[in-house]
């Protein structure tokens, strides 16, 4: 890992920091000059676009902070002032809000790229762990986050999913009043979920330092899955992939900005425009759409305890894909077969998040039980099943070999016609 | 790295230059909302301007009003405190300048310019210390105006300083006569 | 390849019902509102300014004896992208209401004319005393009202026609009408209305008559009229910067259109000299 840069300080000042704090050849070793495969698709881009997520989420929060009241009976009134009174307050609240459902839709693309190119695999197992963790740190996150507007999903949404920690035995009521700081949902709970809400990000933020040193020790993985072999499979990170990524970002801020400022509250609740009321339960309670099929794993147990054993399950028993999949071969670019599961999950994943808005009723009952053990069959049955019956198709020797393999094909089938 | 440097520079420069700088621009765009928001937003600035109403007032009586977070005194001067501040000469003051936003900046500090032409029995300034900010005491002081605790400023019957250690007359607020007995501050 | 590709259709298709959702129609359940086509609707949707003051007429002179609106104050009727009555006319609406200040010099509370700084008056001190001056219903706080209503259900229609916030007013304001024969008598001193989203017996009497109304610029007061307005006005106070929203979305989303294409042109630019 050491050793990759050509870093020569041109500039007198830069060498005497550097010698005294190496933060600047950090950065041009890790940053720029880091050598990246040069077959890498544009999934491969959701990683920088997540840390632009995270850092707009960051700054976007602290200043929405500046205006707003974590007390029960201010809370709403803050945010609607923001909404109406602050100097773009509108602006700075609507990206926050569409900016977690888009650091969500990210992170399942980039979750899956994960999955599909087979990035979980040694050496690369911490990595992936820490992504897990992330992800977890995510999600709490934004539970949290939701509660602070204190809308009538905001009160209820937490009553719920507090709740469910009164399903531990023993000591399950006791962890509840823990979390509530009283005998129901209220300003103790709400205070202390404001604390959280903007410490984590700063815990998501040095967990996500870790991700990418656990990734620049063996590098990055690419689409065929084959281990990098010599200078000629890769290009330095800049400018090739900044300004790739760069793109990328562009085209994905585009589309945020879509629902910004002509969709800002599609991908929320109306109801959460109602103040919280403690008395008056809203017909349908339903989490944020990120959490949907979550929220159907959950209620299609009818136990409550195994319920949220599944709930967090579903997370954990993606902490031991690593070894979950026997398969020698990395990418499902050369895997025929569990290329198909593949696709059977995601859609799989899809329909749990449509129960997941759906009453636990009927139809959707059963739909959402058969996609529940669809999802934990994949992992447990399916993918150590596969890795060891599958033929895979031959790897190319290399990712050079790969991308002048491909060119050979297109410039031999250009001379047939 | 070394043939397609000579080759057209100039085009492959200009779509660099013109993506940076189009990108520059975009950032500094992006950055404006964010430092806005710490502006004064729209219910602070609903709150810029109060209205006074002197009727009530008597000779020799002081009212403190909140503008902009701010005590402002509004004094019924009396004839005596009148004469004693035209008396005073401007050489004698600490700080020769009116302190009024309502003159140009280098106004003398003459009664008249500490007040409205005939209004001059309304003294309104206000009433935070210039030295280092703390609330002075009214009818109080060796000089029958206005006494600063804090640390020993005595302002005169205009509201001038004249001894202790603030560097500046009381400041007087923009304000206007709306009636004839009622001023907006702000 | 082909059970996948059937796989992928049966999901897709279960996708599109789910999404679409089925609207409710049969007695005792929710109608959907009625679409309109407001002038504010759609991504260059502006407020109709003649609308949204007729609405304010319509509020205050009916609805704001029972419903308050806490989160609106006067001077939001003279801001640009509202009503945008002039700053004259906001003031002397304002004068029109007393409004609670103090406590004075004396330690007591006092009424004092509104002034544009001032929150929109509520009817009642509180929720409590609300509901008792109205048979134990509480009318809601109407600064919201349009956001947190939906007028239709399905996750692809509230994409193309939004959820409908303003047609539920509406809908509500003109759906009062004889309960269908076959009906259950309703609780007593409520009236029937399927149109009112925990219906379909509503507390509130129906608000609104012809002519309840005589629009300042002379247009006919009817029911349907007055609701329309009332709604924009509504949908205006629950936005107010909607508008601003919009324009500055567009120069957003232009510029951002444009820098892709440029960064798109550099990064095929830079890639040209590599085997990829």
């Amino acid at each position: 890992m050491s050793g990759h840069s050509t870093f020569q300080p041109k500039n007198a000042a830069v060498k005497w920091l550097d010698q005294r704090l190496p933060i600047i050849s950090l950065m041009t070793e890790h940053a720029m000059d880091f050598p990246t495969p040069k077959n890498l698709n544009y999934w491969w881009t959701f990683g920088g676009i997540l840390m632009l997520c995270l850092v707009l989420q960051i700054i976007t929060g602290i200043v929405l902070v500046m205006h707003y009241t974590p007390h029960t009976d201010l809370a709403f009134r803050s945010v609607e002032q923001i909404m109406r009174d602050v100097n773009y307050g509108w602006l700075l609240r609507y990206m926050h809000a569409n900016g977690a459902s888009f650091f969500f839709i990210a992170v399942y693309i980039h979750i899956f790229r994960g999955l599909y190119y087979g990035s979980y695999k040694a050496p690369r197992e911490v990595l992936w762990i820490l992504g897990v963790i992330i992800l977890l740190v995510m999600m709490a996150t934004a539970f949290m986050g939701y509660v602070l507007p204190w809308g009538q999903m905001s009160f209820w949404g937490a009553k719920v999913i507090t709740n469910l920690f009164s399903a531990v035995p023993f000591v399950g009521d006791s962890i509840v009043t823990w979390l509530w700081g009283g005998f129901s949902v209220d300003n103790p709970t709400l205070q202390r979920f404001f604390s959280l809400h903007y410490l984590l990000p700063f815990v998501l933020a040095g967990i996500v330092v870790l991700h990418v040193w656990a990734l620049h020790v063996p590098g990055n993985n690419n689409p065929t899955g084959v281990d990098v072999k010599s200078g000629a499979d890769t290009v330095p990170f800049h400018p090739y992939y900044t300004i790739k990524d760069g793109f990328a970002i562009m085209v994905f801020l585009a589309v945020y900005a879509l629902f910004v400022f002509y969709l800002p509250n599609y991908l929320g609740h109306p109801i959460n425009y109602e103040v919280a009321d403690p008395l008056k339960t809203p017909s349908h309670i339903v989490p944020e759409w990120y959490f949907l099929p979550f929220y159907a794993i959950l209620r299609s147990i009818p136990d409550k305890l195994l319920g949220v054993v599944a709930m967090f399950g579903s997370i954990l028993v993606l902490v031991i894909v690593p070894w979950l999949d026997t398969s020698k071969v990395r990418s499902a670019s050369y895997r025929p077969i569990y290329r198909q599961f593949f696709w059977l999950l995601a859609i799989d994943c899809v329909v749990l998040g449509i129960v997941g808005a759906k009453p636990p009723e009927g139809m959707w009952l059963i739909i959402g039980r058969i996609a529940t053990a669809y999802y934990f069959v994949h992992f447990l049955v399916i993918l150590p099943l596969v890795g060891l019956m599958e033929r895979p198709r031959p790897l190319p020797s290399s990712i050079s070999e790969s991308v002048l393999g491909k060119k050979k094909h297109d410039a031999q089938a250009q001379a047939a016609e | 790295m070394a043939a397609t440097d000579t080759k057209e520079p100039t085009r492959r420069d200009f779509l660099y230059i013109a993506t940076g700088s189009f990108a520059a621009v975009g950032a500094a765009a992006t950055l404006w909302p964010f430092i806005d928001q710490m502006n004064p937003d729209a219910s602070v600035r609903a709150l810029a301007a109060i209205e006074v109403d002197l009727a009530p007032l008597e000779e020799g009586q002081s009212i403190t009003v909140n503008w902009r977070g701010n005590p402002v005194f509004v004094r019924y001067r009396t004839g005596a405190e009148i004469e004693e501040a035209k008396a005073v000469p401007i050489d004698e003051l600490r700080d020769p300048f009116a302190r009024n936003p309502a003159l140009p900046e280098d106004a003398p500090a003459n009664d008249v310019n500490r007040v409205i032409e005939g209004k001059e029995q309304y003294l309104i300034q206000i009433g935070v210390c210039t030295h280092l900010g703390c609330v002075p005491i009214g009818e109080s002081g060796d000089f029958d105006g206005w006494f600063c605790p804090c640390h020993g400023s005595h302002y005169d019957t205009a509201g001038r300083i004249r001894k202790g250690p603030a560097p500046e007359n009381l400041p007087i607020p923009p304000y206007e006569y709306i009636t004839d007995s009622k001023v907006r501050i702000g | 390849m082909n059970k996948i590709r059937t796989l992928i259709a049966i999901a897709g298709l279960s996708a599109m019902a789910a999404l679409s959702g089925t609207p409710a129609q049969a007695a005792g359940e929710v109608h959907e509102a009625e679409d309109i086509d407001f002038s504010f609707e759609g991504p260059f949707g502006l407020f109709d300014r003649a609308q949204l003051q007729r609405g304010f007429q319509v509020y205050k002179e009916v609805c704001s004896v029972c419903h308050s609106m806490n989160l609106v104050h006067y001077r939001n009727l003279g801001d640009p992208g509202g009503p945008e009555f002039p700053e004259a006319q906001v003031k002397a609406i304002a004068g029109t209401v007393q409004v609670e200040d103090g406590p004075d010099d004396q330690g007591e509370m006092f009424m004092r004319p509104g002034e544009p700084a001032d929150a929109f008056v509520a009817p009642f001190p509180n929720d409590a005393a609300a509901r008792v001056a109205n048979g134990g219903a509480l009318p809601p706080d109407l600064s919201l009202i349009t956001k947190s209503r939906e007028g239709w259900t399905g996750t692809f229609r509230h994409l193309v026609d939004g959820i409908g916030g303003p047609e539920y007013v509406h809908a509500v304001l003109t759906g009062y009408e004889e309960p269908p024969a076959d009906l259950e008598e309703g609780p007593p001193g409520k009236f029937y209305n399927p149109y009112f989203s925990a219906g379909p017996w509503i507390s509130m009497p129906p608000p609104l008559n012809d002519g309840a109304v005589e629009y300042a610029d002379g247009t006919e007061a009817t029911v349907d009229q007055m609701s329309r307005d009332v709604s924009a006005f509504l949908a205006w106070a629950a936005e107010p910067k909607m508008e601003q929203r919009k324009q500055l979305g567009f120069k957003v989303i232009i510029y951002l259109l444009i820098l892709s294409i440029l960064l798109y042109l550099t990064k095929k630019k830079l890639w040209s000299r590599i085997e990829h």
